[in-house]
């Protein structure tokens, strides 16, 4: 049964993934990108981790896409179509593409995979103790990190949407 | 007792006559019906409500010729839906054009499935309940976008844009208000939550900063699913019908019944997470587990009767009225409101019986 659903969510992450890059309609090519993510979501609740598979759901499904679409919708008209590149340049992407694939395999096919046994769901308890414990295996550095990264991100997007005065009001 | 034992006497019945594999799968298949058929019933008689409060508020009489009290009213506008044209623009990006409405349905009906209805009715109790709720919330803003963009209408697309802006920022409010009540019960997952009120409901166990974050979730809420005051998203003096302009026949109906069911959704979460779900009110019908049906669904349509109140009283919004109510009051309020309901939990200062 899990298998089962294993594949068919691989086989839509695989198939839409291609679309998404082959597409030449741009929000097309977004909303296949919707369905990659949607579906790794998919995978994540296969595996019973909740707290993650929702996190993918908001943050990307939710935020990144609808913040993509948004800016597909205020440059991109309808009957617009991307241009296909040159010969060159998908041959070389291509090429790229394949090492890439390459490493990732020869990782995962070499890595000894160990199947856990009496898997609990992880809570949501676990979690936010986890990330705020600073003893060991705690998270609470990269946490505080992260948090004043996000600070700084949010003064410089405040910084650009203000702009500069066109002229002195004196 | 009655609709638990339906529920066990089912699931038994199945799992003998059928290897284990497939009676899941009809077990799977048979809860994915019924949700599918009250989602459709809850839909048509949300919009039969709505027709008859609005005529009620505006000294009319309202729908009620079809039937007794008119309550065919709405299946026969829906039949009539089903027996139209569908039709489409030529110039339109027709994959994304049929694709809209199905996002709007698909999220509010995901949504459905995790509400404890009494306590042993609950499709889905996952551990992280609330949060999925907004996760799921989020998605549905997909469908209306995609919808203006790909009609390839100005108005349309003015109407998708609008809503694009309105849902991203009252989202904020949503999860920053409901974040305040998980101070207090300690954990997401629906049905714990309605564990904790059986000391009380949250908004007494709460008392000021619950009663605060009740009153912004409901404006919020009103602002999520696109109903007036907040629905320049389809402001038809300005935009025709907003995104759905260009829909016809059932498609269009998709839109109109995930706005209403939205709206259920909306309610349906203030129920469980200020005003205890199934519970009764002060314990008076514990014996009695299946009237949870009747209490939950009493509290949602009470909530359900208060946005159509809002949507009948109030003028529409201008934009920039919206979005400063969201950024400068109620996301501050809300934040100080978090700190406010952290000191009284820490202090101990909540209200138990």
């Amino acid at each position: 049964m899990e298998k089962i659903i294993f594949y068919i969510l691989a086989f839509i992450i695989v198939a839409f993934a291609i679309a998404s890059v082959s597409s030449r309609k741009m929000l097309r090519s977004v909303i296949y990108l919707l369905f990659v993510l949607v579906g790794i979501a998919g995978i994540y609740f296969l595996i019973d981790y909740n707290f993650l598979a929702a996190i993918q759901l908001t943050v990307y499904a939710g935020g990144i896409i609808v913040l993509i679409i948004f800016s597909v919708l205020l440059v991109h008209h309808i009957e617009m179509e991307l241009e296909i590149a040159k010969p060159i340049k998908q041959i070389v992407t291509a090429l790229l593409c394949l090492i890439g694939l390459g490493v990732f395999l020869y990782t995962i096919y070499n890595h000894p995979f160990q199947p856990v046994e009496n898997y609990t769901t992880t809570t949501v308890n676990e979690i936010g103790k986890g990330l705020l414990s600073y003893e060991k295996g705690g998270f609470v550095l990269p946490f505080e990190v992260i948090s004043v990264l996000l600070l700084a991100a949010m003064v410089g997007a405040i910084v650009i949407a203000k702009g500069t005065k066109l002229f002195d009001k004196k | 007792m009655k609709i638990v034992s339906i529920t066990k006497t089912v699931h038994d019945w199945l799992f003998s006559i059928m290897p284990e594999g497939a009676a899941s799968i009809v077990e799977m298949v048979l809860i994915a019906v019924a949700y599918l058929a009250f989602f459709a019933v809850a839909g048509l008689y949300l919009v039969l409500l709505e027709r008859r409060v609005a005529a009620w508020f505006q000294l009319r009489l309202g729908p009620n010729r079809v039937g007794p009290q008119g309550i065919f009213q709405t299946m026969a506008d829906a039949l009539k839906l089903v027996s139209k044209e569908l039709t489409g623009t030529i110039k339109a990006d027709n994959f994304l054009y049929n694709l809209a409405p199905y996002f709007v349905i698909v999220s509010s009906l995901m949504a459905l499935a995790v509400f404890p209805f009494t306590q042993e009715f609950q499709a889905f109790d996952i551990n992280i309940g609330i949060f999925f709720l907004i996760a799921i919330s989020s998605i549905g803003v997909i469908g209306i976008l995609l919808g203006g963009w790909s009609s390839n209408n100005k108005y349309a697309l003015i109407g998708a844009m609008r809503s694009g802006v309105q849902t991203i920022s009252y989202e904020l409010s949503v999860g920053l208000s409901l974040l305040t009540m998980v101070l207090l019960t300690g954990t997401l997952q629906l049905s714990e939550i309605v564990e904790v009120q059986k000391n009380g409901w949250l908004i007494v166990q709460g008392h000021i900063p619950a009663i605060i974050a009740f009153m912004i979730y409901m404006i919020a809420g009103t602002a999520e699913t696109n109903r007036a005051p907040f629905d320049l998203v389809e402001a038809e003096s300005e935009l025709g019908a907003g995104f759905h302009t260009e829909y016809s026949g059932m498609k269009f109906a998709y839109f109109f019944l995930a706005e209403f069911i939205n709206m259920f959704i909306i309610a349906a979460i203030a129920t469980t997470i200020f005003f205890g779900a199934w519970l009764s009110p002060f314990g008076i019908t514990d014996s009695i587990p299946w009237l949870g049906v009747f209490w939950f669904l009493g509290k949602t349509l009470l909530l359900v009767f208060l946005m159509m109140w809002f949507r009948w009283t109030f003028p529409r919004l201008r934009v920039d009225q919206l979005l400063t109510l969201e950024w400068k009051y109620l996301l501050p309020i809300n934040l100080v409101n978090i700190v406010i309901m952290a000191i009284l939990v820490w202090l101990n200062l909540t209200i138990k019986f």
